[in-house]
């Protein structure tokens, strides 16, 4: 078991690390989405690295071909991007409301602008 | 539209009615299209139940291609039961919205929550019904999308930096379900549900499985508010609108609760979950904490919709107990908790919703001497409170027998101590409600003499008067969940 | 009508009157004509019911199946005959008085008030007729929340606070250790039937569990006051005193010790526990709260509190010789349920008689009013006679019985126990009597007659039912012998 044959495994663990930790660590808005984007990438990666199998050809049955690599994962994954750029376009989209409310898109500012106010207020955007 | 098709109905209907609601652009002919996609799935809900019950399990293909290749519908005791509570709610709230919605959103916007709406349907109810792993993510995505923008419609500005959090959390939590199912792929190479406990056993104990087990876990207990991971739940049901709590607080970590169910015992197994890996204990500990911790915050809260989302989170916590217990009565109570703890919520905040349409917020300044301005909201507040304790008489009381009938017969007499004793902090809280309405004189701020209109008050007592049903004529809740329990205890579907 | 009609009436009666009462809220004699309609209804039911039981029939009523196995059901047998009967027949009575009571002192809500009282009548049918422990629960927990609105009648900072007590205990006590109780014994027996001989004989249990068992019962079933759970009963009192009269002489405390009475019977069996020995820390702790709550009561110079902590000694009472566990002491704890509950309200009555009349409230206050209150007074004094046990007063009977009881068991501590309260019983009532017949009232007082006349009459027709006991016993000892196995 060499674990360099596994580098696909561990591009998509640093990926999800990286993505997690932007997203944890980071306080702007957007950083976040983006971390969060690139944690969703990871994912991929883990679904379609392994359907390449060694020695398969592409999916297409032809004369002569007997090991084809599988096409699933990439059906699964074009679902999944697609997920994922929804909720990267939802989120921005939020970021863009949030930044209209609170004039700024730093979430300590926001938690201290909210914390200024006080729970009276808030009624309206 | 023979009756064969209804599995796929049951989803497609709502599915087709949001781009509907999109192109009418008009609030009314939205409302009446989301009511009238929210009726039909609760009736074809209902008829998939009986048709369960009368002769089992009905597995549809969806296009036509046969599992397991194809993705398979498969409504058993346990999904149809689940259908049941999130189309009946749908149905109860998409009438209360009308008005609420009104209030709390502008009115050239309003189209776009019944879009969001259906979307948010159709996604739980597709989570439920799907036997398709992969689709389930699908259908995960779709509900909690819609519910990020649900969220984010709320009049207050907080709801969208709740909406945002929420996304981020949910997101991530998908995503962690998702790379468990990946995992599970890649060692039974396949996705339909039933398949894959059928090849499990091959690859017991192999070291992705169990990663694919934590990563399902954590996932989905994103998703379920389980503590420590409810920290998104409070602020996304206090600032979104009434509508939409009372519908998220009822359906959403219910079917997240379904989703953990199934994985458990029809996925895993109860060999693996149970027997040889510390699931129970794990389970136990933090709904423990949840349900302790989190009563008794609900106990200093200042607004009633924060209240009573604390309450959810301890809620939620007593249904996890019930799974953790892992036997035939611990897991009947705690699917019996879910359906009459989504009866109970969605009451109690369709009621919260009138309120706050009265008085503008639903903070207890303002619920002071309410009886006399809104002697039915209170009274409805009162009646789903007592099923909040579990008062006999009302679903809750039957809840809280199974829990501690399950803790008794698993020997742990401190953990049935534990279940009854937190109850008198939901006494506590429910308590502070009525003496403000009852005994206090009315504030300035409490609103005039008036209840909120017939639209909303009528959908709210109907859960009322399902509280106090579902906690006399048991048949089909307690039945429902004993052989769902059955179901999932006796071995692979 | 057949028994298991008389029973659907009996508790239809109280519940309809209920949605008649809230109905007729604007006028209020025909309101208050609904509530003495519905009393004499149900009174009716009830002791239509009487010669079935009396011959050795049991009238069932099969409502609904609550959980999977367990019935919400009824059956009606002696024990519950004579608790239905006392409560429905002195229901008549204390409405009379309320009407009185409430228009006197001209307080308000009387609609929601009259609605909770025909309820809560409701709720005790439910318990008085149970067949099962489930049923027991329901309408248990059904009359702590109705009378809740009850006791926070005034509605001021001091009903607030003595109803949080009242619900804290109740609920606290019913929740937490009489649920687990009653699961538990669901979990062991496979039924919650109460049956002749009870029912966890097979259940092949050790004296220690029995022993645990008992006192969640005991514990929980906080409405009989044992001590340390006694704490709602003084806080009760910021009540009007009709709700004192009825509810915390009659029905409220009379179905916690109905219920222990029942347990003891139905459940446990009274041979069964005699023969564990689980069950001897019970008379002490029973004879602990009769003495205790006699020296409260002692030290009470608040009248209603003085005649709560002896409502919660009184109780004990009823426990103390239900745990003897022979078949004499349990006919004399069924009797006293009957005769402390004509004796108690007759004090309370008298109570509230005399604030409403002239505002007294505390026991050093009284000095000559029997004077200027003859009727109440004497009425007083029967109802203090009765409690010490002097014949011919209903209270001597049962007492008399718990004696011969106690002393034929050998059962030295409850004998101590039964002379020392009858001499703190005298310490704390006879001073009150000799204070208003024989002392000089206080100079520059106004003077007052007596309370209005319904009152009057009311308080007159419990003392001499008080009196007329001990001469119409058959029926009453008839059916407590009955419960404690005894052949009539």
């Amino acid at each position: 078991m060499i674990a360099a044959g596994h580098y696909g495994y561990w591009i998509t663990v640093v990926l999800m690390v990286t993505g997690l930790y932007i997203v944890i660590a980071r306080c702007n808005l957007v950083k976040k989405m983006v971390g969060l984007s690139i944690f969703q990438t990871s994912v991929y990666l883990l679904y379609i690295a392994p359907g390449k199998l060694v020695g398969g050809t592409a999916p297409i049955i032809a004369e002569g071909f007997r090991l084809y690599s599988n096409p699933l994962p990439h059906v699964l994954i074009l679902t999944a991007i697609v997920v994922g750029v929804a909720t990267l376009a939802l989120g921005l989209a939020i970021v863009v409301r949030i930044r209209e409310a609170y004039g700024s898109i730093e979430e300590d500012e926001i938690l201290e602008s909210d914390r200024a106010r006080g729970d009276g207020g808030g009624d309206g955007a | 539209m023979t009756f064969a098709q209804l599995p796929a109905l049951e989803v497609v209907v709502p599915l087709v009615a949001a781009p509907l609601t999109l192109l009418l652009r008009r609030a009314t002919p939205a409302w009446a299209i989301a009511t009238a996609a929210c009726a039909f799935s609760f009736v074809a809900a209902l008829l998939l139940a009986a048709d369960v019950a009368a002769r089992g399990p009905i597995s549809y293909a969806l296009g036509s291609w046969a599992p397991p290749w194809g993705i398979e519908y498969r409504v058993d005791a346990l999904s149809a039961f689940v259908l049941v509570l999130v189309s009946g709610i749908a149905a109860a709230v998409a009438p209360f919205a009308w008005k609420s919605v009104a209030a709390e959103l502008p009115r050239d916007q309003a189209y776009l929550f019944y879009t969001m709406y259906c979307l948010c349907v159709a996604g739980l109810l597709g989570m439920t019904i799907t036997g398709d792993a992969f689709n389930l993510f699908v259908f995960m995505e779709i509900a909690s999308l819609s519910s990020y923008v649900l969220i984010a419609l709320g009049r207050d500005r907080r709801a969208l930096l709740a909406s945002y959090q929420y996304l981020i959390l949910g997101t991530i939590g998908a995503t962690f379900f998702v790379i468990g199912v990946g995992l599970l792929y890649l060692m039974t190479g396949t996705l339909n549900l039933a398949d894959m406990a059928a090849r499990l056993p091959q690859v017991h104990g192999a070291r992705p499985v169990l990663a694919a087990l934590a990563f399902i876990t954590v996932g989905v207990s994103l998703k379920l508010a389980l503590f420590p991971l409810h920290l998104w739940l409070p602020n996304a049901y206090t600032y979104a609108p009434s509508a939409v709590t009372a519908f998220l607080a009822a359906t959403a970590t219910k079917v997240s609760v379904y989703v953990l169910l199934r994985f458990y015992f029809s996925v895993f197994g109860p060999r693996l979950v149970v027997e040889e890996l510390p699931m129970p204990e794990i389970l136990l500990a933090l709904s423990i904490i949840a349900i302790v911790t989190a009563s008794l915050v609900a106990l200093w809260q200042a607004d009633l919709k924060r209240l009573f989302a604390y309450s959810s989170v301890a809620q939620i916590g007593y249904i996890t107990l019930g799974i953790s217990m892992a036997s035939r009565d611990g897991l009947t109570a705690a699917i019996v908790h879910l359906f009459n703890h989504g009866v109970t919520k969605g009451a109690l905040f369709l009621l919260v919703g009138g309120i706050a349409l009265r008085a503008g917020r639903a903070g207890f300044d303002r619920v002071r001497g309410l009886a006399r301005a809104m002697p039915l909201t209170s009274m409805g507040i009162v009646i789903a409170g007592l099923s909040l304790i579990g008062v006999p008489g009302t679903a809750g009381f039957i809840s809280k027998w199974y829990l501690v009938l399950g803790a008794i017969e698993a020997g742990r007499w401190w953990l049935a101590a534990l279940v009854v004793a937190t109850s008198l902090i939901a006494v506590a809280y429910v308590w502070r409600f009525v003496e403000s309405a009852y005994l206090s004189a009315p504030a300035a701020a409490t609103p005039k003499p008036g209840e909120p209109p017939a639209l909303m008050l009528v959908p709210a007592w109907l859960l009322v008067a399902a509280c106090v049903w579902f906690g006399l004529e048991t048949s089909f809740t307690v039945e429902g969940a004993r052989r769902a329990a059955a179901l999932l205890l006796g071995a692979a579907p | 009508m057949s028994g298991a009609q008389l029973i659907a009436a009996a508790l239809l009666a109280p519940a309809l009157g209920a949605i008649g009462i809230a109905l007729a809220g604007r006028w209020p004699n025909l309101r208050e004509g609904v509530t003495l309609g519905s009393a004499a209804a149900l009174f009716a039911c009830v002791a239509g019911l009487l010669p079935t039981v009396l011959a050795g029939g049991r009238p069932q009523l099969f409502a609904l199946e609550m959980l999977p196995g367990i019935a919400l059901g009824f059956r009606v047998e002696p024990l519950g005959m004579l608790f239905a009967l006392v409560a429905s027949g002195l229901w008549i009575v204390n409405s009379l008085y309320s009407i009185g009571y409430m228009r006197g002192n001209d307080e308000p809500h009387q609609t929601r008030y009259y609605v909770c009282f025909a309820l809560a009548l409701a709720a005790t049918m439910g318990i008085a007729f149970s067949a099962n422990l489930l049923t027991l629960f329901v309408f248990y927990e059904m009359l702590t929340l109705v009378t809740w609105p009850l006791v926070t009648h005034h509605g001021d900072d001091e009903a607030r606070a003595g109803g949080r007590t009242y619900l804290g205990y109740l609920l606290g006590t019913s929740i937490v250790l009489l649920l687990p109780a009653v699961v538990a014994t669901w979990a062991l027996a496979g039924t919650l039937e109460f049956t002749p001989g009870g029912i966890l004989r097979e259940a092949g249990l050790s004296g220690a569990a029995v022993g645990a068992l008992l006192a969640l019962y005991m514990f929980g079933l906080g409405k009989a006051a044992l001590m340390p759970f006694h704490r709602w009963l003084p806080a009760a009192m910021v009540a009007p005193t009709p709700v004192s009269a009825l509810l915390h002489a009659v029905a409220v405390v009379k179905a916690g010790v109905f219920a222990v009475v029942k347990v003891i019977v139905y459940v446990f069996g009274v041979e069964a526990l005699a023969g564990v020995r689980a069950s001897d820390w019970l008379p002490p702790v029973a004879g602990f709260t009769v003495l205790a709550a006699s020296v409260l009561a002692l030290r009470s110079d608040n009248l209603k509190r003085r005649l709560a902590y002896s409502t919660v000694s009184q109780l004990s009472y009823v426990v103390l010789a239900a745990s003897v566990l022979v078949p004499l002491t349990v006919v004399g704890a069924v009797l006293h349920i009957a005769a402390h509950a004509v004796s108690k309200i007759t004090l309370f009555f008298a109570a509230g008689a005399i604030a409403t009349a002239s505002g007294k409230t505390e026991v050093s206050q009284l000095d000559g009013i029997g004077r200027r209150m003859p009727w109440t007074m004497g009425a007083f004094t029967i109802g203090a006679l009765s409690l010490v046990g002097i014949p011919p007063a209903a209270g001597f009977l049962s007492k008399w019985l718990m004696f011969q009881g106690a002393a034929s068991a050998g059962h030295w501590t409850a004998l101590a126990v039964l002379a020392a309260s009858t001499l703190l019983n005298a310490a704390y009532f006879l001073p009150i009597v000799h204070a208003a017949f024989l002392r000089e009232p206080r100079t520059g007082e106004p003077a007052h007659g007596e309370a209005p006349w319904t009152m009057v009459a009311a308080l007159s027709i419990t003392a001499a039912l008080t009196l007329a006991l001990p001469f119409a016993v058959a029926v009453p000892l008839g059916l407590a012998r009955a419960v404690a196995g005894i052949a009539p």
